[in-house]
Parts: structure tokens; sequence; C-alpha cells
């Protein structure tokens, strides 16, 4: 453990003590209230916790009692979740927006005997489903609005409760702190299940505080950092960040004024840690562009020649490998007119650290991020494991990777491909559900991720390439991950939508859809004439073009080790697009495999029985929901695979 | 309006109108009408379309100059008053078409209604000193308070003619508000607004009338709204009062609904 010997804090409370002592005057929370930043030192915090904690303990919080903290980033509610902590009790962070019923089954699951809310919004749920809660006795609000009528019987503001906690002198609060340890549960962090209702996962102390001690010596996180918290409270990644770090750390954490502003308020702070998944970069990348096409004509040139001249060096430049001068001398140009006032406006000037994580990131994005000079990288980690699994370290930073085990973490790749990990931050089980805690987490300490990956051989990164119960192997005992592959098909804009069949076969075919605004577009330019969708796809030519594609999947998957045998030997394209109407594609758009395989069965047998041609009749189902049939005949082609040991053509990344 | 106005208590009657009657020419837009309008309740005026609804909001906040009958604000009765008067006697309104400062930012339209509350003189505010600063600072609190209430955070700077319509609505509504008034008139808030934009204005004038206390007259034609909101409800129908009840009577009165539906001749 890396953290400050001479520092014997196991619990949170125990490191608020010690931050107050140690750095009481330096900045613990900001919140922007009222247009300007108020800030708390970690001295103030104390002052603001201990009274609250000693109420609740008056409002009959005591050891491992649930108290429920619902709302959006507020430093009252982060420090709720101490003050909690400080009497034994268990916080429970749940999620904001969620829906009444969902509510009611995590607060019920937990058995909360107190709820800390941010609104009249969260009390009024609370009420509607109170009849369902027969365990909860109070709820406390951090904001007032339109509260002023309601039976203040059970409810009280967090004012109140500090109130009640200076009244009550006797209480020996430093008594209750001192009793705590690092075994004990610290929290309770309800997963978004996909399946079923959430499991509560328990994390110790012990967990946190060390997994969160790794993450800063990983990251060389200290004091001096800035976070911005906006990610729902109740996601490991921010009571991680935002909490774990910050108390392990010192760091200071900025609370939004609302949901809207936070690249505003980002901007004005200047974070230099960061944490998010994919589609909050996303979001602040098409909002720059959408802002650029309305830029005037010569901002609109220099931006696009600086991005392109980015895109040519920059990540070079930032992982310090050696590039031209005059490369040089343009990028420092380029950061003085469009890099530097971007980053600016994303609020990422003064970023050292910036994670994504919770899901596969698109090449296009990563790069462009990196490119810019924002140290973006990609984590791998769950709430099992206290976030921190893999990560990737500076200047070995890869598109496709998810990174090197954090300190202390041990990663293995189990028989089926699974990737299994031990480490301090592995959690102590489902509360209330030993079975799965069973299922999940061996004797000896492993935990089952439920993730295919393997160890990429040249760079020492784990890859992440489905879900293991999706993956599965050919006839010659090859992994094959048939997401991964229609992933990498689909980074081509020609290729709409791919099906890969593999299981139990000698060799991977696949079945695609031609994205038809590409596609047409092409055609467009080629004077390829074609009246429909069907006609388009069986062109030859879209073949051939198609063909190239697969090759190039083929070429990437002949450097990836353990998939170089599962490369796409035949493939052939559908003559109607996948459509949720016919119950192809879920309502999210997902491929579902199982009655693709039932509905095209005499397609798969062509693929593997060495015919030219197939013939198939399909019904289909119109949009006013009339039905139809159509019937073709699909031509099916063959490509050689690529030698594993071929030199690489394509780059991966 | 000058000198010291009479406080008036709660559930008291803080504005009424008797006999009231408007005529542009030889067209009557209001005739005999007499309603009040309790301190801290919320009132609509409902009617159909060309009813006297906002001639009646512009008789209230001094607009137009009924040719008969009186207004008693406040217990103070008079014949006649302009608009600036109403103003700064504590009346503020929203109006049915946005009428906002289309150029500048959300703060400073809202800073805009903080106007009447200025005490220093013009020379003061130009210098920005002394107490002009401070003026100023404890205005500019007031208006973040009711920008935060409003949960206009993130449009503080933008331009008021760029934003949305709903949230246009929501600055107006605003800049009324920062007038700190006793009674606010609202003209069709809900007025081109979605499902969800109507929710949030209903929260925000329910919050209003609970948090500061204002009393509020709305004009709104969505029965829902007005069944949600309202306490009493008055009906005028080519510019006669034709009901005066809760909103529960007033959808089963006979003479509502054959002004709503028409009647079989």
């Amino acid at each position: 453990m890396r953290i400050d010997p001479k520092v014997e804090a196991d619990t949170f409370p125990k490191l608020l003590l010690h931050n107050a002592a140690a750095r009481g005057s330096r900045p613990a929370f900001r919140l922007k209230d009222l247009g300007i930043w108020q800030t708390w030192s970690w001295a103030q915090v104390l002052e603001e916790v201990r009274p609250f904690s000693v109420g609740l303990a008056a409002l009959g919080v005591g050891r491992e009692d649930k108290v429920a903290i619902i709302g959006g980033n507020r430093p009252r509610l982060y420090w709720a979740i101490t003050a909690v902590q400080a009497l034994g009790g268990i916080p429970v962070p749940v999620y904001a927006d969620a829906v009444a019923d969902e509510m009611a089954y995590v607060l019920a699951h937990a058995g909360v005997k107190v709820a800390v809310v941010q609104n009249q919004e969260q009390v009024d749920k609370l009420l509607s489903i109170s009849d369902r809660l027969p365990t909860l006795t109070h709820m406390v609000y951090d904001e007032p609005w339109g509260l002023r009528d309601y039976d203040h019987a059970r409810l009280k503001s967090f004012e109140d409760v500090q109130a009640l906690g200076r009244g009550k002198k006797d209480f020996d609060w430093q008594k209750e702190i001192a009793a705590g340890k690092g075994s004990d549960v610290s929290v309770i962090l309800y997963t978004s299940g996909t399946t079923g209702n959430s499991k509560g996962v328990m994390l110790s102390y012990d967990n946190a505080i060390k997994s969160a001690a790794n993450g800063n010596a990983y990251d060389n996180l200290n004091e001096n950092d800035e976070v911005i918290a906006y990610l729902p409270m109740a996601w490991v990644g921010d009571h991680v960040l935002s909490y774990a770090q910050s108390f392990t750390a010192g760091f200071c954490v900025n609370c939004p004024e609302s949901p809207e502003t936070v690249v505003e308020d980002r901007r004005e702070i200047g974070t230099t840690y960061a944490f998010a998944p994919p589609r909050v970069y996303e979001n602040i990348l098409t909002l720059s562009m959408v802002r650029m096409e309305d830029a005037s004509k010569p901002k609109r040139a220099m931006f696009h020649y600086f991005i392109g001249v980015a895109r040519r060096w920059g990540e070079r430049i930032l992982n310090k490998q050696p590039v031209p001068l005059y490369a040089r001398i343009l990028y420092r140009l380029g950061d003085f007119l469009v890099y530097g006032p971007l980053k600016n406006r994303f609020g990422l000037s003064r970023i050292r650290v910036a994670y994504t994580a919770g899901e596969a990131i698109g090449p296009e994005l990563f790069s462009f991020f990196r490119s810019i000079g924002i140290n973006l990288k990609q984590l791998y980690g769950m709430t099992e494991a206290s976030v921190y699994v893999t990560a990737q370290p500076d200047g070995e930073i890869y598109a496709d990777t998810v990174g090197k085990p954090n300190f202390d973490v041990e990663v293995k790749i189990a028989e089926n491909g699974e990737v299994l990990f031990r480490s301090p931050g592995v959690f102590v089980g489902y509360y209330k559900d030993p079975d799965k805690t069973a299922e999940t987490k061996t004797a000896d300490g492993w935990v089952h991720t439920g993730d295919a990956g393997f160890f990429d051989g040249k760079t020492g990164h784990l890859k992440i390439i489905d879900r293991a119960k999706d993956v599965s192997r050919l006839t010659d005992g090859t992994l094959f991950a048939p997401k991964y592959i229609e992933n990498k098909l689909k980074f081509f804009p020609n290729i709409r939508e791919a099906v890969a069949i593999g299981d139990g076969h000698a060799f991977v075919s696949v079945m695609l859809n031609i994205d038809l605004t590409s596609v047409g577009s092409w055609a467009e330019r080629n004077n390829v004439v074609y009246g429909s969708y069907q006609e388009l796809a069986a062109d030859p030519r879209v073949y051939d073009m198609l063909a190239t594609h697969v090759i190039e999947v083929n070429r990437w998957l002949a450097e990836e080790g353990p998939m170089a045998g599962a490369q796409i030997r035949r493939f052939l394209i559908l003559h109607k697009e996948l459509d949720a109407d016919d119950g192809e594609l879920t309502r999210t758009q997902k491929v579902r495999r199982r009655f693709i395989a039932d509905r095209y069965a005499p397609l798969i047998t062509a693929l593997y029985d060495g015919s030219k041609e197939v013939d198939i009749k399909t019904e289909v189902t119109f949009e006013d929901g009339r039905k139809g049939a159509i019937a073709a005949r699909l031509k099916i082609r063959d490509i050689a695979p690529v030698a594993a040991s071929a030199p690489p053509l394509g780059k991966a990344a | 309006m000058k000198g010291p106005t009479p406080e008036v208590a709660a559930g008291e009657i803080l504005l009424a109108a008797e006999a009231v009657t408007l005529a542009f020419g030889g067209v009557k837009a209001l005739t005999d009408v007499s309603f009040d309008i309790r301190k801290g309740e919320i009132r609509a005026i409902i009617g159909p379309n060309g009813a006297g609804k906002t001639s009646m909001l512009n008789v209230i906040n001094g607009f137009y100059q009924p040719q008969k009958g009186r207004i008693t604000f406040k217990g103070v009765t008079r014949n006649e008053m302009r608009p600036h008067e109403a103003a700064a006697g504590g009346i503020a309104r929203t109006f049915q078409n946005v009428a906002l400062f289309k150029s500048m930012t959300t703060l400073d339209n809202i800073m805009a209604g903080r106007t009447l509350k200025m005490r220093r003189n013009l020379v003061w505010q130009l210098l920005r000193f002394g107490p002009a600063m401070q003026e100023e600072v404890e205005h500019r609190r007031k208006v973040e308070e009711i920008i935060d209430f409003l949960e206009i955070e993130h449009i503080r700077r933008v331009p008021v003619g760029r934003l949305p319509y709903g949230l246009q609505k929501r600055v107006e509504l605003g800049r009324a508000l920062a007038m700190e008034p006793d009674l606010l008139l609202l003209d069709e808030p809900m007025a081109g607004m979605n499902m969800e934009e109507k929710e949030d204005m209903c929260r925000f004038v329910l919050d209003v009338n609970n948090h500061y206390g204002t009393t509020i007259a709305l004009i709104e034609h969505d029965m829902g709204v007005v069944m949600d909101l309202a306490e009493r409800v008055v009906v005028l129908d080519y510019g006669r009062k034709i009901a005066d009840a809760t909103p529960n009577d007033v959808k089963r009165d006979q003479n509502v609904i054959a002004a709503y539906l028409g009647v079989a001749h």
C-alpha cells in the first residue's frame, strides 16, 4: 500500500481528521452557488461533517445502519457519506434519476433507515413509495425550495440536523470514528444490472482506500489536483474519483452549478484529472464541431488545416516519439491558434490525466483528443474492483487496448478466455446475495469479470474482445469472438451491420449489410446504377469493395495472437437490411444472433457447404404492418486468409 | 400612488375590480366586470378567444384606462393609473408574446427588472463606485437567486434572442420576479410549450406562490393547468363575467360549457 505510512487512517472519517490537521487550510470542496465559487477547506469540512454526523446519530443512525444518498453532486451529499461512515453506518448512494420503482427496490433491498436527498423532487419520489419502505424513518434535504409546507415530522433540513448535532454535547464523536476498522463495509454501490434487478456491491474501507491510493500513485495525483464532480454519485467511478481519491490525496472536488453548466464550470476551474465514459468526450467534440460549422470561412479553414496537422503528428509528439522539426514548428503554431483555444473551451487546458472507461471508445474520437495534446488514456475497471483493474501508463497508449494491470492488481486469463483479477480492491460481496457472490468471486479472491480478453503480445497490454458468454471456439479450438470481429468490420463506413458465424465451425464467415448512404454515394460517384438496396447489395463491384474491407480486417486479426486463426474465410452481402421490425435487431440496434441463425439457416448452410450461390426467401414486415416476402439469389465470396506472420500492412490503431 | 401603501394580510382582498367597463370606440371589451384577488392565492382568468382576458390584465396594470368602474389595490381606490405607477406599486407581469430585450443576455434582462429598486441616481450608477457598487452587488445577488430558482444558470450569459421559446418564457418570468411584486400577472405562461416545459412552468408558478408568497393572477387556456394551479377561476365571455368559482365548480357550470362549446339554437 502506497499511502503515506505515517498516516494510520484506515477509514474515510479518520482521513478527514488527518486532512483537517495536516492540510486544514487547503481547499477540499467547491460549489458554484449563485454564480460564485464557494470554497470549503478541509478544516471547514470537518466542522460541517461533525455536527451533521452527531445529528444523524440523534436521529437514530448507528453501526451498520444504511443511509441512502440521493441527488446530484453537492458537497453536502459527499459530506453526508463521511458523516454516516463516522458513525459506523453504511452509505448507499442511489442514482438520482432512477424512477420511483427502481428506487423503491434499492432502498427496500438495502433496508435504509434515513435518506439524505438533494431537493423536493427526491422527497416527492420517496413520499410516493414510502409505503414500500417500512425501515425508512427520516428524510434529510439539502435545498429547501418548495418544501416549506411539507409535514416536517419525518422531514428535516440539513441545517436542522446540524443544529440537532450541535445541541448534543455529550456525544463522543471521536470515539465512534476510532471504532471503525479498515475491514468494515464502507459503502454499498448498486450496479445497474443489464439483466434483472441491480446488485449491491459492498466495498470495505480497505478496498476503497487502497485502490484509490494505488490509483493516486499510478498517476502521481496529489493535493494540488482539481477534479470536477458531475457523474452520478452512485457510480463507482465518481465514488472513487470524487470521494476516495480526494480523501486519500487531499485534492479539491468541484461541484458544478447545474448539470448543464459543467463545461463552463470546468473551464473556470481548469481541472487536472478527469474520468468519464466515452459519450462525455463525444459530446464535447460534437459541440465544438457544431460551433465550428457556424464560424467564418477563414476560421474554419484554419481549424481544419491544423486539425489535419494534429492528426498527422500530434499523437507522436504526445508519445515523445521523434518527429521532423517542421512538424514540431507547425504543431506549435497550431497549438497557439487552434488546440490551445479549443482545450480552453473544453476546460481541459490544465488536464494532466483524462481517463475514458466504461465502454469501448471509437478510435477516431480517441485519437482526436490525443492529437491536440490531451493525455486521454483508457482504463478497465468495474465496481467489483473499486474501479481499477488495468490502465494505460503514460506514453503507452493504443486505441484498442485497456492497458496494464494497476499496482497490486493481478490479472489472468481463464481457459475460456475470460479475464480474472485479484487486487486489494476486490469487493466484499453482493449485499444479501451470497450465491451471486460465490459465482463471481472464487474462494482465493479471484473475480470473474464476465469479459473475454487476452494480453497483446507486442505491447503487453490487455485487450477486451467481448462478453465471455458470447465467446466460443472454432472446431480447431481457436478463440472466436463474434462482436470483436463485427466491430472491426463496422469501423468501415460502407458496412452498416455484420453478423459473424463460427461457433462449432471450421472457420469464420460473415453476413454483411451495406450502408446505403455511404455505398450509395460511392455508387453515384462511380456511375453504378441501382434501383434498390437489394440490387446495389448484389452488385459485383460492391462485393469487390467489401472484399477489400474483409481482407483488411483479416490483416488486423492476423496480428492479434490468439485471434489470428479466426479470420474471415467467406462472406455474403444480405439482400435486405437487418431490421428491428423483423426481429433481427433489438430496439437498441443490437444483432439478435440466435434469431438470425434460425431465420437465415439456408445461408449459413451454404456458407459452410462450399456453394458459390444460394437462394433465399425471407418474410418481411413493412412499416404499415403488412407482410411480404423477398426472394433473392445471393453470391458467396471466398477470401484467402492472411498469414499470421505477414508483415503488417494496415495499422491497428 | 404616493406614500406608503398599507400592507394587506394573507387571505384579505389585495385587488378588487368593481363594475369595470372598457370600450374601444364602439367595441365593448369589458362590460361591468367585478371580481377580486385575495392575497396569497393563485387566481385564474379563463375564457374563449376575444373574451377580454388580456384587456382585463391591461386594466389591472394600468395599461388601459376603463371608462367606468374602479380598481382598488392594497386598499387604495383609483380611477386612473399609469403602468409605471402600477409597477412601482408592486404589480409585475409577463406577456402573451414574450417581450424581452432580445440582444441582451438573460442576466441583463433579469437585472433590468431591478431598475425600479435602484436607489442611486444615474451619475452614481455610471460611476459604479462606493454605495452604487454595493447596491449593484445586492441586486445581483437577488438576480442570481432568481436564476438559481428558475434553473437557468446555463444560459446566464446567452443573448435571449438565441434561446428557445420555453426558456424565453422562463426568463420573462424571472424579470417579473426581479421586481419582487406583490401581484404577478401572467398572460398565458404556458402557451406554445410542450408537456415537459408546461410541467416545469407549473412547478415554478407554484413555487413562486409558495416560497415568496406572491399573489398570482394568470390567464390560461389549458384547463388541466388551471385545475392544478388555481384556487378560484373567473370566466369571461364577450367581455362579461359569466362565472366565478373554484375550478371544479366552473367545469360543471352550464354557462361556461355553453361559452366554450356553443349551444344548440
